[in-house]
């Protein structure tokens, strides 16, 4: 169960990537940052505030930091390297983290479980998992069902796909493209950060705990194929899955290893993972 | 409709389009033919927006668009079916011809994209059947079909064609040209761009010749059909050859 815990929060943090990978064709490397802000600012808020209402914010705020940061540094630029861009991205995440240490400190922070309490369990056929897992792999679903709709049945969902299938011809159509780009901006940090709140009571949150979480979730999205979001729901649980069972067979810290092997090995025998084919690979830029 | 006055553009700093004139009135079939690499292309780019003229004047409907991005000359009317159909192509065939509708809903004009979308199943039968099907895995003509249906259902007042038949079988350009036609009987305003000068010629009112980024000729459609000059270069007449039989 805990496998397919992370492998949620791993997929979700996957989409963000594949969100704005399919929008630019970049990857954004502070998309990890979300997650973190996310939690983060739930747990502030839900000082003040009630849970649904602290998530709520937090998520909104997210957005709007998403939608600033493509406005400030990404829109400005005119057909960036990729390499720029990959540069610029980070330099974002280091940018968030740093503020984030300023704001919060290096203190641990949680989220209280969304129902029940930590010691609480639910019996499910005679497995007893903690309620807040019932709540990601929930939340996780929703998200999932929630984008494929408005991807493919709402116009604004449409205008975004068509600037990723084909730029110049979205314009053509009269579509903003690079209001679509910022969109798209909002729409993973939007994704991130809901993840963000949903983990937060299991994973705990701190400044820095985005970074591994970005690296966890670019794995997932290489080996789903970068872009492709339904395909990101299966790696983020093969690697979950992968990663609690490794614990049996391998010292705990090597937990943490895994992910990386996986991105080596995927970037090395198939690069445009498990359920891309070459022929997509080869029209990406890198 | 179009008043396109001493235009120059280019990508970088290549200048293609050196000092074109050039003019579309409405309910008009307008051609322009040239060789490759002339600059046909990049004129209708410029037109559209998607690259910025760097000098002279493009009115639309006495509005200056030179200035303008792609987005927003579709909103005035003005709409490019472009070359190689760019089209979306992991998206289905009704969902293309929808986005093509998009400057519709944007003018709180949602309302008639049912009947729109009535009018091109009407004309292109063949998108009707394969509406759920995705638009790369059409045939070639089909896609073109596509492309065309797609800027249609913006409602411009100026469509402009961008080699409409290339790559595409001799029967097929014919259905594609005998479109055209029908589309100038249902009083839209056309301004293609073709290398098969003849078949473009065959259907149109007035042409004009760009040759190295100049228009080097403009008239009537049967002007430069028997024109000596546009016979050689454009319509493959081997006149000498011609003389000595």
């Amino acid at each position: 169960m805990a496998g397919i815990t992370y492998g949620t929060i791993y997929a979700i943090v996957a989409i963000g990537f594949n969100i704005i990978y399919n929008a630019t064709g970049i990857i954004n490397f502070a998309q990890g940052e979300f997650v973190m802000l996310g939690g983060m600012t739930a747990v502030t808020l839900n000082q003040f505030i009630p849970l649904p209402l602290a998530i709520l914010a937090a998520v909104v705020i997210t957005t709007i930091v998403g939608a600033f940061i493509e406005i400030v540094f990404i829109r400005w630029l005119h057909k960036p390297s990729v390499l720029r861009m990959v540069i610029i991205t980070i330099g974002i995440s280091i940018l968030i983290r740093e503020t984030a240490l300023h704001i919060w400190g290096e203190s641990v922070k949680a989220l209280p479980y969304f129902t029940g309490s930590s010691g609480s369990s639910i019996n499910l056929g005679g497995v007893y998992i903690s309620s807040q897992i019932l709540w990601v792999v929930g939340i996780g679903a929703l998200v999932v069902a929630a984008l494929g709709a408005f991807f493919n049945l709402t116009m604004l969902g449409r205008q975004m796909r068509a600037c990723a299938a084909n730029r110049d011809a979205a314009r053509l159509c009269g579509i903003d493209a690079g209001n679509m780009v910022t969109l798209s901006f909002m729409v993973s940090a939007a994704i991130g950060a809901l993840g963000g709140c949903i983990i937060c009571p299991i994973t705990y949150v701190q400044y820095d705990s985005g970074t591994p979480l970005a690296i966890k979730g670019f794995t997932v999205a290489i080996l789903g194929g970068l872009g492709n979001s339904t395909a990101a729901v299966g790696a983020g649980m093969i690697l979950g899955i992968l990663e609690s069972f490794s614990i049996m067979v391998l010292p705990t810290a090597y937990k943490e290893a895994i992910s990386i092997a996986i991105l080596l090995a995927i970037l090395f025998v198939k690069p445009s993972g498990i359920f891309g084919s070459a022929e997509a690979a080869r029209l990406k830029e890198f | 409709m179009l008043r396109i006055k001493n235009v120059e553009s280019g990508y970088g700093r290549l200048k293609v389009l050196k000092k074109v004139t050039m003019h579309i009135r409405a309910g008009e079939i307008v051609t322009i033919i040239g060789a490759n690499g002339a600059g046909k292309t990049s004129l209708l780019k410029t037109v559209s927006g998607l690259i910025p003229a760097r000098s002279g004047e493009i009115l639309f409907d006495m509005k200056e668009i030179g200035k303008l991005p792609p987005e927003k000359i579709v909103f005035l009317g003005c709409s490019l079916v472009p070359e190689g159909r760019q089209l979306f192509a992991p998206m289905t065939v009704k969902e293309n011809i929808l986005l093509g509708a998009y400057p519709q809903y944007r003018k709180k004009r949602g309302d008639q994209v049912g009947d729109d979308l009535e009018r091109i199943y009407g004309l292109f039968p063949r998108l009707r059947e394969r509406e759920r099907q995705l638009a790369g895995t059409l045939s070639g003509g089909e896609q073109q079909m596509l492309a065309i249906a797609r800027a249609l259902m913006a409602r411009p007042k100026l469509i402009m064609m961008d080699e409409p038949s290339m790559g595409l079988a001799p029967l097929v350009i014919k259905d594609i040209f005998s479109i055209v036609t029908r589309l100038r009987r249902e009083g839209n305003t056309v301004l293609l761009v073709e290398q098969n000068a003849k078949a473009a010629l065959g259907i149109a009112d007035r042409g004009y010749v760009l040759e190295t980024g100049k228009i080097i000729m403009e008239g009537t459609a049967e002007e430069l059909l028997s024109n000596r000059e546009v016979q050689r270069a454009y319509l493959g007449r081997d006149l000498d050859a011609e003389g000595t039989m």
